[in-house]
């Protein structure tokens, strides 16, 4: 009986992601395949990947991280390192082509087949965010925070300076504000190379399919021995390590996996923008994917969803497009896009005022919120009254 | 040796194995000296209680014992192995499990995920083989849950309450989660932080034949603090009593209530 409603309950996710999976991959049809709105939807699909990999680690483990963008910088680079012409002296001006697209494999410089280059950054990502895990190990709450913005910090400055580190023979780091471009264009075996320039669907229907495939991986790592871990580490540390939970290696693997996302994302963003550029990678991105989960409800996968979809959409369309002249029609000389960032605190103000727990809000979340439980949660969380003495020498 | 009237005299084993044992355990935080030089051996299948006033040191104690605090000075062996720098984590997969003094359970999560986290150190699934849910995995998800319920029911939770939040529980069954969780993991070795603190006398009494079952069904060796002198003098075979971090007394039930030091350290010097 209860295997029975352990199956419906994984059944209505699963009847839910295939309901809103199949009416998404049909919208695109509805319009002009150059379309804004289709380049909307992709960007807000990459945000998507991105928000669901931040509420691994902050939704799920409690891990406040707000220098998630280091994640998207490092996967985006990658993608800009593995498809342009930016190493271009590489292999005697020649450059390296495995199993890259047709007119890509004439170019100078290194080049890799597509879904080659998300599977390295994926992994490459994935280090990443263990490395960044390691020092907040001995920290809680607002502490973890502080190092995880300085690390997204310390990227966007290796990014913006990046033109200005050589090593081998002149190759630079990164191209600064410069932007590392052009990246090619994603070319899958089997498939027609997408081109930007006369439609915009293929990209959508891939990134798309990395919503399916992150959402798929979230549902099963949710309700799994990792899932359990990370959530009772969220909700008393001292009682979960007391259970067996090992503490650095669970809450290395919630870092891990969550940055891969952020690589992933950003990635593929990397070759859909065809352009990788140091300003992308400021801190208020952090914040805007973070905003993201809290709007839609920390822990809540279907939340995470809406709160991404919605302020990816507050972002590229409604404020740029519907609203933006309602500053001059009540007489004020300024765009609306300049205030995106006061909008956007503006609408988590709102939310923390009237609906603190978040629009979709996972059941255990509301219950912490409405009963008053401060349990070990990520923002403000109370510290218990017993430390593990952890890594002590 | 005297034992109890009411505990089975056979299962009992005096002067058996040893399993744990302490050997000049000090804790000192900063200038506080909380635990001062404490040796003590717990017998396999053996039911030992730790008392003393409160501030004693005995929360403390048994947070080194799980391996939340390391000891200052000392050395802490289970089962002949140094267990003094081991983490928590490794602590419980060697078999020892805790209940805490105030009830730490997963407040959010249902009963039985509450012990399935318990069964964590049994798992084996990987963060691969969980995105994979490769069969191994699926198999052992579904052992894991029909255990959890095993266990729920064992310690005397109704079986409509299993998928109910810890946080919505009632207090006796919040405690009985506590234990179903810590014996998820199967322990050889449990300790119980207060287990019947808050409790009517006819629940102690209850709970104090559930640590006799324990014992004699599952093997057990049970370490408990503990207040309540009628269940402290009806279960306990050895009884160690802590003082201002100190060890004052130990001894059977008898050696122990006729011992003036523990008398003047509950009750204060007489005359």
């Amino acid at each position: 009986m209860s295997a029975l409603v352990d199956r419906l309950g994984h059944n209505k996710n699963l009847v839910l992601a295939v309901v809103c999976l199949a009416f998404a991959a049909i919208l695109p049809l509805f319009f002009d395949p150059l379309s804004s709105i289709t380049d909307n939807f992709i960007t807000a699909g990459a945000y998507v990947v991105m928000a669901l990999g931040l509420n691994i680690v902050v939704g799920f483990a409690g891990l406040l991280d707000l220098g998630y963008v280091a994640f998207y910088a490092l996967g985006a680079y990658t993608m800009g390192w593995f498809a342009s012409d930016h190493f271009s002296s590489v292999n005697g001006e020649k450059g390296i082509h495995i199993g890259a697209g047709q007119f890509a494999s004439t170019l100078p410089g290194v080049h890799l087949n597509f879904l080659m280059i998300l599977v390295v950054a994926v992994v490459i990502v994935g280090i990443a965010g263990m490395l960044i895990g390691l020092p907040t190990l001995r920290l809680r709450g607002d502490y973890i925070a502080i190092v995880t913005l300085a690390f997204g910090e310390i990227i966007y400055r290796f990014a913006v300076n990046g033109d200005e580190i050589t090593f081998g023979e002149g190759y630079k780091l990164t191209n600064g504000r410069q932007a590392i471009a052009p990246v090619d264009t994603i070319d899958i075996p089997g498939f027609a190379p997408f081109d930007s320039a006369f439609n915009l669907r293929p990209y959508f229907w891939f990134v798309l399919a990395l919503v399916a495939l992150v959402l798929l991986v979230n549902f099963r790592l949710r309700d799994s021995r990792l899932g359990r871990a990370w959530i009772a580490i969220r909700e008393d540390e001292v009682a979960a390590a007391s259970m067996g939970v090992p503490l650095v290696k669970t809450k290395l693997l919630a870092y891990a996996t969550g940055a891969a996302f952020g690589g992933m994302s950003g990635a593929f963003l990397g070759a859909y923008q065809a352009s990788v550029q140091a300003d992308q990678f400021k801190f208020g991105f952090s914040i805007f994917v973070l905003a993201m989960i809290i709007l839609g409800g920390l822990g809540s996968i279907w939340g995470v969803v809406l709160g991404a979809v919605l302020l990816s959409f507050i972002n590229t369309y409604f404020i740029p497009d519907v609203f933006n002249s309602v500053p001059h029609s009540l007489g004020l000389d300024f765009d609306l896009t300049v205030l995106n960032f006061g909008i956007f605190g503006f609408l988590i103000l709102l939310v923390m005022v009237l609906r603190p727990q978040g629009l979709l809000p996972e059941r255990r979340r509301a219950m912490e919120l409405t009963e008053g439980l401060g349990v070990g949660g990520a923002i403000g969380g109370a510290v218990s009254d017993t430390t593990v003495e952890v890594a002590q020498p | 040796m005297t034992t109890p009237a009411s505990a089975p005299a056979a299962t009992t084993a005096p002067g058996g194995k040893i399993l744990l044992a302490t050997e000049s355990v000090s804790k000192i935080f900063g200038g506080l000296v909380a635990v001062n030089d404490v040796s003590f051996e717990i017998p396999e299948r053996s039911i030992v209680s730790i008392i003393g006033p409160n501030g004693a040191g005995k929360t403390t104690f048994f947070n080194m014992l799980t391996g939340l605090y390391k000891p200052s000075i000392g050395r802490i062996t289970f089962d002949g192995q140094d267990i003094s720098r081991t983490r928590p984590d490794r602590i419980t997969s060697l078999g020892i499990a805790r209940t805490f003094q105030n009830i730490r359970l997963f407040a959010t999560m249902s009963a039985v995920e509450n012990v399935m986290v318990g069964q964590h150190a049994r798992m084996r699934a990987g963060l691969l083989g969980s995105i994979v849910r490769m069969p191994r995995v699926r198999r052992e998800e579904r052992d894991v849950r029909e255990k959890a319920r095993e266990m729920l029911s064992y310690v005397g939770l109704a079986s409509n309450v299993h998928d109910e939040l810890a946080i919505n529980l009632a207090y006796g069954d919040q405690r009985r989660v506590e234990i179903a969780r810590a014996l998820a993991s199967d322990p050889r070795l449990l300790l119980l932080d207060e287990p019947t603190a808050g409790m009517n006398p006819q629940e102690s009494d209850q709970l104090t034949s559930f640590m006799r079952r324990l014992r004699d069904e599952r093997n057990l060796t049970l370490l408990l603090i503990e207040h309540d002198m009628k269940v402290v003098m009806g279960v306990s075979e050895r009884i160690t009593v802590l003082d201002h971090g100190e060890k004052i007394a130990e001894g059977d039930p008898h050696e122990v209530r006729a011992n003036p030091l523990v008398v003047e350290a509950y009750l204060g010097k007489q005359g």
